[in-house]
């Protein structure tokens, strides 16, 4: 550090700043409480699943037709939210844009929570949980299942990397300013920061491996959620087998991770008090990215949608039918709507790109993300090519249970519960970054680096 | 993976694997007098033990041997399994103008795979395809795909394709993703939800791949097209039950089919050609294994007579 500071009047600037950063890092009574009540949810989900696996899948309301259901809705809700990570480090942090620097943290923990439980997510919706291993002792590399097992996986490491690179040079600077802090957590942060110095080679070695870390990121984050669209679109099924998947999958992502990233800046601006970081500017400019990419998605909507529908082939009509103007009708158009639509036009007004309004609209296109899953998913299968007769009615269509739901519930509270703890245990806005940025510090690898690139 | 510790003998890693499938089986059915068989090895042998063999037989096995055999017959009939019949490739044809709905193939299938009622892995459809034409009923089996989706996608190899035509599945490797639901175009597979109706009753029974047999809760079932029937040369559970001659089975090879009601042998090429005979789909490029012969000039009104139905 020594090496970088310049003079003394700077020095107590950088000082403060980090004060100021790391006075988030503080185990509370009101986080307590709210660890709690997760814990104790979570405890009464977890009965839920003892009894399907105690009883079996069918205590969910998953049946041989419909047999896909909120399991692999929340799945593929959980993989695509987790793309937030990619998007604002990798795609806007490498095109060289500053302004989200104290935003990146926030997305690469999200995204870590999300591709960590997705996991869980899909083992919950497996008829033998115990049989995992055989997807390693005889996987056949023919089923998608093994690829979307190898670039999830892939996908979390990296964010889980990359989440922990950048931190290291925080967590140096922590063992001066955690006075008062648990001794475990300063010890935490003693081994973890690797004796970071802050000295110029270090810092290049840093930049380098963040540099690398982004790049990786791009592909694999792009090929999980492919990947994962892909497990419906290589079936015959009609609503199902289209060769736009994929891009539709990761635009629909990147809406429903961005409303996620909106929600936790609201909620981590409120809270930590970090008005002075994460301000009306970033609100706006995430904003913006935001209607961009809800554009993006509407125009792959359109695609999916409207093209069958011009056509209306026997099978993809009677899909269409119950969507458009069936049974699913006020859920779709709600989801279209609500979700997808009218927040775009919203989004264009400027009196909307601020905090608390975008709190609310982020919350109902999250909201409308996760139903979309389910309209992509559930309706599929009430219409398969041949009638479905002589079983019992809850066979024909697809209800959800309550145990079903709870367990549906319970990764949704890891994630909270893991976004929690990091957000306590480490600041939540870069420190040295910031300072970098701010100029406070001479960054002296900046012109090797650009000789670099 | 606890069983590993009741296990007398040390086992290579290999084999270890290989009867990873085994857990539960060994555990639940002879736990106890394995234990027993762990505790007695260095002592005498000679203390006997009186089994139920997967075909009915009771039989007397030296208390010592018990775990080795049922490894062997377990794993011998997961690898039996797995071969065709030499030589063979079996096809259905199924008359379509001939069926009245009796419904009698699918008890015969649901006693004999021990299924519940509403668990089919044959099931009769009313079809009407155009509005033009009157309707009619389809017995549907799974289609046996010479190009199976459902095989495509498996993740474990737990369905697989065999040489003389079935689609099978081992459900002691079956991870229960459901995975070949979503693919098939048929709705030909069924899920045990719960634990198997004859769960109990079959606790003892060794798991026979080519019936499916004992059923397993979480994994899949479905139509093995009666590989076990086929092994000792006879016609499926269904073709044999049908008391109307809708169902002709046979070996494409020899060019000969039969008829499970009559047991008049045809050839098959001529019973399709004369017949018009089509494959449900052939469109999605499934190859299908099962043939059907137009509803034409039936001798019998249509009637919705689903009190043949079971009522579960
Ligand atoms: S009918 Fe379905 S289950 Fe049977 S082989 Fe074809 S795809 Fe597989
Ligand atoms: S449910 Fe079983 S047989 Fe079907 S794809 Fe999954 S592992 Fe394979």
């Amino acid at each position: 550090m020594a090496e970088s500071q310049t003079n003394i009047q700077q020095d107590s600037t950088v000082d403060n700043l980090i004060k100021d950063l790391f006075r988030t890092v503080r185990l509370n009574k009101g986080f307590n409480i709210w660890m709690g009540f997760l814990s104790v949810s979570l405890v009464i989900c977890l009965y839920a699943y003892y009894i399907q696996l105690r009883d079996g899948l069918g205590v969910a309301g998953i049946r041989d037709y419909v047999s896909w259901g909120i399991y692999i809705s929340n799945f593929v809700f959980f993989v695509a939210t987790s793309l937030v990570g990619m998007l604002v480090s990798g795609v806007v942090g490498l095109s060289g844009q500053k302004w989200v620097t104290p935003l990146t943290r926030i997305a690469e923990i999200i995204a870590v929570a999300f591709a960590a439980v997705a996991g869980l997510v899909i083992v919950s919706d497996m008829g033998r949980p115990e049989r995992l291993v055989n997807v390693f002792i005889h996987g056949r590399v023919q089923s998608p299942i093994l690829w979307d097992v190898t670039v999830v996986t892939t996908y979390f490491l990296i964010s889980l990397l990359l989440l922990y690179i950048t931190l290291i040079p925080d967590l140096a600077y922590g063992k001066d300013h955690l006075e008062g802090r648990p001794k475990l957590l300063q010890k935490l942060y003693d081994i973890l920061s690797l004796g970071w110095k802050g000295r110029k080679a270090e810092v290049k070695i840093l930049k380098k491996s963040t540099i690398v870390m982004l790049i990786l990121i791009i592909p694999v984050a792009l090929s999980i959620h492919t990947v994962t669209s892909w497990l419906f679109a290589v079936t015959l099924r009609p609503g199902w087998d289209s060769s736009i998947f994929g891009p539709y999958f990761v635009s629909g992502a990147f809406v429903s991770g961005l409303s996620c990233l909106v929600i936790a800046m609201y909620f981590f601006r409120k809270n930590y008090k970090l008005e002075d970081y994460i301000t009306d500017f970033h609100f706006d400019k995430v904003a913006k990215l935001l209607v961009l990419v809800s554009l993006v998605y509407l125009y792959f909507n359109l695609n999916e949608f409207l093209v069958p529908g011009y056509k209306m082939k026997k099978f993809d009509a009677v899909h269409l039918r119950e969507l458009l103007a069936g049974e699913h009708a006020l859920l779709f158009w709600s989801v279209q709507g609500l979700g997808l639509i009218i927040p775009i036009i919203l989004l264009l007004i400027k009196p909307f790109r601020k905090p608390l309004p975008m709190l609310i609209i982020g919350i109902f296109v999250l909201a409308g993300s996760w139903l979309k899953r389910y309209i992509i998913v559930v309706p599929v299968q009430e219409h398969p090519f041949l009638p479905i007769q002589h079983e019992p009615s809850n066979f024909m269509v697809y209800s959800p249970t309550l145990i079903e739901i709870l367990i549906s519930i319970a990764p949704i509270i890891m994630v909270l519960m893991i976004i929690s703890v990091l957000a306590k245990l480490f600041p939540i806005i870069p420190v040295w970054e910031t300072v970098v940025h701010k100029g406070l510090i001479k960054d002296e690898t900046e012109i090797e680096n650009n000789n670099h690139i | 993976m606890e069983d590993e510790s009741k296990n007398p003998k040390p086992k290579s890693r290999r084999e270890f694997v290989k009867n990873i499938g085994l857990i539960g089986l060994g555990g639940i059915a002879l736990g106890s007098s394995l234990y027993a068989a762990k505790h007695f090895e260095e002592k005498k042998r000679g203390q006997n033990v009186k089994l139920l063999t997967a075909d009915g037989k009771l039989v007397e096995v030296d208390l010592l041997d018990v775990k080795q055999l049922d490894v062997d017959r377990l794993t011998n009939n997961q690898e039996r399994g797995r071969k065709g019949i030499p030589g063979k490739s079996w096809v259905m044809v199924v008359d379509l103008s001939k069926c009245r709905n009796a419904r009698k193939c699918i008890d015969a299938c649901q006693s004999a795979h021990h299924l519940r009622p509403e668990q089919y892995h044959i099931n009769t459809l009313q079809m009407k395809d155009t509005d033009r034409t009157p309707a009619y009923h389809m017995p549907k089996p799974c289609q046996h795909c010479d190009n199976p989706p459902c095989v495509s996608v498996c993740p474990v190899d737990a369905t697989f394709k065999r040489s003389d035509g079935p689609v099978l599945i081992d459900n002691e490797r079956c991870i229960g993703c459901r995975f070949c639901i979503a693919a098939c175009p048929y709705s030909a597979r069924s899920f045990n939800w719960f634990e198997p109706k004859d769960a109990e009753k079959d606790k003892d029974l060794v798991y026979d791949v080519e019936l499916n047999v004992p059923q397993k809760k979480g994994t899949i079932t479905k139509c093995c097209f009666s590989a076990d029937r086929l092994r000792i040369n006879q016609l499926p559970y269904c073709v044999s039950a049908c008391p109307n001659g809708v169902y002709y089975f046979g070996d494409e090879n020899e060019d000969a089919i039969t008829n499970g009601t009559t047991k008049e042998t045809v050839r098959l090429s001529k019973l399709l050609s004369d017949n018009g005979a089509y494959q449900l789909m052939e469109e999605l490029g499934t190859k299908p294994r099962v043939f059907y012969l137009p509803p034409k000039n039936r001798l019998f009104p249509f009637s919705d007579n689903t009190e043949n139905e079971k009522k579960s």
